[in-house]
């Protein structure tokens, strides 16, 4: 990039002529100047690329849920980019310990997917998708310098954790097969069909806009609930035009900050992918775990990933901690649309500080939270950005993805 | 650039051919090799993947279905080590990126102007008709080809350690799937190059901070300090904004070459960034170099 006989001038006479002291200092330019040009290319190239949204015919929203469910991509193979961000506190191996000991799997192989998949639930992850027909799906979550794959081949499910070399396998019948699919993971079209579950007369559904997402052309679904008491702002869902399949899924609290969850292709092919993507022989040396036998499908729970399940989640860890209570009795769910919220007495003490006898979780999770006072009584508000909890002192616990207030009001009106 | 060609007086009498400029380069090449110095710290990286190589052997007792570690501690792939030698390779180039190879360029990358300096032998290199431009172009390319020389002998070393050590054959990738033992060495190789080449920066930065100073281990010893405080801001969750231009922020990237298929968005960024290190602080090298004043 630089001349070479140009610096050949440079002589001790020319030191004492200003002038060309300042072409000397003219030189530090060139470094600044590239870093300029970097910056705004840095700058500038995404923005220039995302200009400019693709020209697609109008379309209606009922057409549009149409497509999606008219969709039939058997074929596909993609990098998805998930990020949770639910405000949680970051209670790092706590939440794991809490997540399996909800799931009940503690036999401790790294590789078993029910307790892999749960990490998914804060943070940013990229996944790598690919799917051949309804026998043959493959998931990997990658990590730094490791991955975790779970592998669907015909009859057997495996999982390989490569950072501890440990193997995790399963069988299913076939005709669980087809019912994984829509298991397997926060694939964009799983959560779509989840919110598009929920459209009733509660809900706002409009076509707004297209967008690129992945280097293909998608319409933009917008779900957006009526209620005022629900933390859910909206709902987006980007459709590729050509095939229906939903390539990203985007909800945002009502108190407005970054999406709750983001879930969305990064790349995406429709084309078979290569029948060597769905081998797979344990590694000599790995360590093998036999997993449940037909019928439990891995990952179907903890791959749910809709907002209600993790939260329910979280409670079923709760609860355990505490002690012996019998289960949940009588779950009650309170309105309906985006601000039902769902009751249950767990017929035990509730997390007053001092009911003790529970372990060091009361008072954790009396931390955590913060305590309200009602005519109902007091208890605890557990919050995040999406979904709220909360536990009375005589131990009923309201749930939903709705505002304190609204909990406590469903609280006072239960009494 | 046009406006340096200005500056140029007076052409030199007689031009120096093309050829001298790869005389120069061989003999930069070879005294650079031949130092004590550069044979220690190429020793020092040989006996790191021998090292890593033994310690998994005992305490895995030579039992291929020992496993590693458990829960996956310790550098990348080191659980693989016990049924496949080839992972030794990639073990022990993930233990020394962080801290050991880039060490070794910045030491040789800080000496290569300032060691000449405080040797006093710099005002003879420039007697001699290459130029300063000329002059730092053969050094960068020194210490950029000692990259890839320190990379190859810490491959090397630990695939003859792993062949030795352990059982050699199909390797499974960390995607899952199976490849043959030969594209296992080629992708070795790629990573050995990726890994050299995510050294170019800590290069660059090394031959400006060497033409700041006249004292070569006032350069070693800056370089490698601004070294570790990258390494250590780049582990401060807060910062995370400006991490993705930190030189070391991509390069345990190199592990993304052994997924199936291989994800190349993090390897293509590794190199962008040096590719922007290496033009940023080459041209503020050249911009200082050029511009100083010769006293030693």
């Amino acid at each position: 990039m630089a001349p070479y006989e140009s610096d050949d001038s440079t002589t001790a006479g020319d030191a004492d002529d200003p002038r060309a002291g300042r072409r000397r200092a003219a030189r530090y330019g060139v470094p600044v100047a590239v870093v300029g040009v970097a910056a705004v290319t840095i700058g500038l190239v995404p923005a220039l690329a995302d200009s400019g949204d693709p020209d697609l015919p109008r379309i209606s929203a009922q057409k549009l849920i149409e497509k999606i469910a008219a969709s039939d991509v058997q074929q596909l193979s993609g990098t998805v980019k998930v990020s949770t961000d639910l405000g949680l506190p970051d209670l790092g191996g706590l939440t794991g310990s809490l997540a399996s000991g909800a799931t009940g799997s503690g036999d401790g192989s790294s590789a078993d997917p029910t307790a892999k998949l749960t990490e998914l639930a804060t943070g940013t992850h990229t996944l790598r998708v690919a799917a051949d027909g309804p026998d043959r799906q493959k998931l990997s979550v990658l990590e730094n310098a490791a991955e975790y794959s779970v592998v669907h081949n015909g009859k057997d499910v495996w999982g390989y954790d490569s950072a501890s070399n440990e193997v995790y396998h399963a069988t299913t019948d076939a005709g669980a097969g087809t019912a994984r699919q829509d298991g397997t993971g926060p694939t964009p079209q799983r959560l779509a069909e989840d919110a598009l579950k929920a459209v009733d007369s509660t809900t706002d559904v409009k076509v707004d806009g297209t967008a690129h997402v992945a280097g293909r052309d998608a319409y933009k679904l917008v779900v957006k609930p009526k209620d005022a008491n629900t933390t859910v702002g909206a709902i987006s869902i980007a459709v590729d035009a050509e095939t229906g399949m939903p390539l990203k899924f985007t909800l945002t609290p009502a108190s407005g900050g970054s999406a709750v969850i983001d879930a969305g292709f990064t790349k995406v092919s429709f084309a078979k992918p290569a029948a060597s993507t769905f081998d797979f022989t344990p590694p000599k040396g790995a360590k093998v775990t036999e997993g449940d036998t037909a019928g439990h499908a891995p990952g179907t729970k903890s791959g749910d990933r809709s907002p209600a399940a993790s939260g329910k989640g979280a409670d079923k860890g709760t609860e355990k901690g505490r002690g012996a209570h019998a289960g949940p009795d009588g779950l009650n769910v309170i309105g309906d649309g985006w601000d039902s919220i769902a009751a249950f007495d767990t017929g035990g003490e509730g997390l007053s500080a001092g009911a003790g006898g529970g372990g060091d979780l009361n008072g954790l999770v009396g931390a955590l939270g913060d305590k309200v006072k009602g005519s109902f009584g007091s208890g605890t508000v557990l919050s995040t950005r999406l979904i709220n909890a909360l536990v009375t002192d005589d131990g009923t616990v309201y749930v939903g993805a709705v505002t304190k207030d609204a909990l406590v009001k469903a609280a006072d009106a239960a009494k | 650039m046009s406006r340096a060609e200005t500056v140029a007086t007076a052409p030199p009498p007689v031009r120096p051919s093309p050829l001298w400029t790869l005389g120069l380069l061989r003999s930069e090449l070879l005294t650079t090799l031949r130092r004590w110095r550069t044979l220690a710290l190429l020793g020092v990286l040989a006996a790191v993947p021998v090292l890593v190589g033994v310690a998994v052997r005992i305490e895995t007792g030579g039992s291929p279905a020992g496993g590693g570690p458990e829960g996956g501690g310790g550098p990348a792939f080191i659980a693989q080590i016990t049924n496949n030698g080839l992972f030794l390779v990639f073990t022990a180039l993930a233990a020394t990126l962080p801290f050991f190879l880039p060490m070794a360029v910045g030491v040789i990358a800080g000496d290569a102007i300032a060691g000449e300096a405080s040797a006093g032998t710099l005002r003879y290199l420039l007697v001699a008709p290459a130029g300063r431009t000329r002059l730092l172009l053969v050094k960068y390319t020194t210490t950029v080809a000692f990259c890839v020389l320190a990379t190859l002998v810490v491959a090397l070393s630990a695939l003859i350690a792993g062949a030795v050590l352990f059982p050699l054959g199909d390797l499974t990738t960390i995607s899952g799937t199976r490849i043959t033992f030969g594209e296992g060495l080629l992708r070795a190789l790629l990573i050995a190059l990726v890994v050299a080449a995510s050294l170019i920066g800590v290069a660059a930065l090394g031959l400006f901070v060497s033409t700041l100073t006249n004292s070569g281990i006032a350069a070693m010893a800056t370089t490698v300090g601004l070294l570790i405080t990258v390494q250590i801001l780049d582990q401060i969750p807060q910062l995370h904004a400006i991490q993705p231009y930190f030189f070391s922020h991509y390069w345990l990237s190199f592990a993304d070459l052994m997924r199936e298929p291989v994800y190349w968005d993090d390897v293509l960024r590794n190199l962008g960034v040096q590719a922007l290190y290496a033009a940023v602080f080459g041209s503020a090298a050249w911009a200082r170099f050029t511009a100083k004043d010769i006293t030693a």
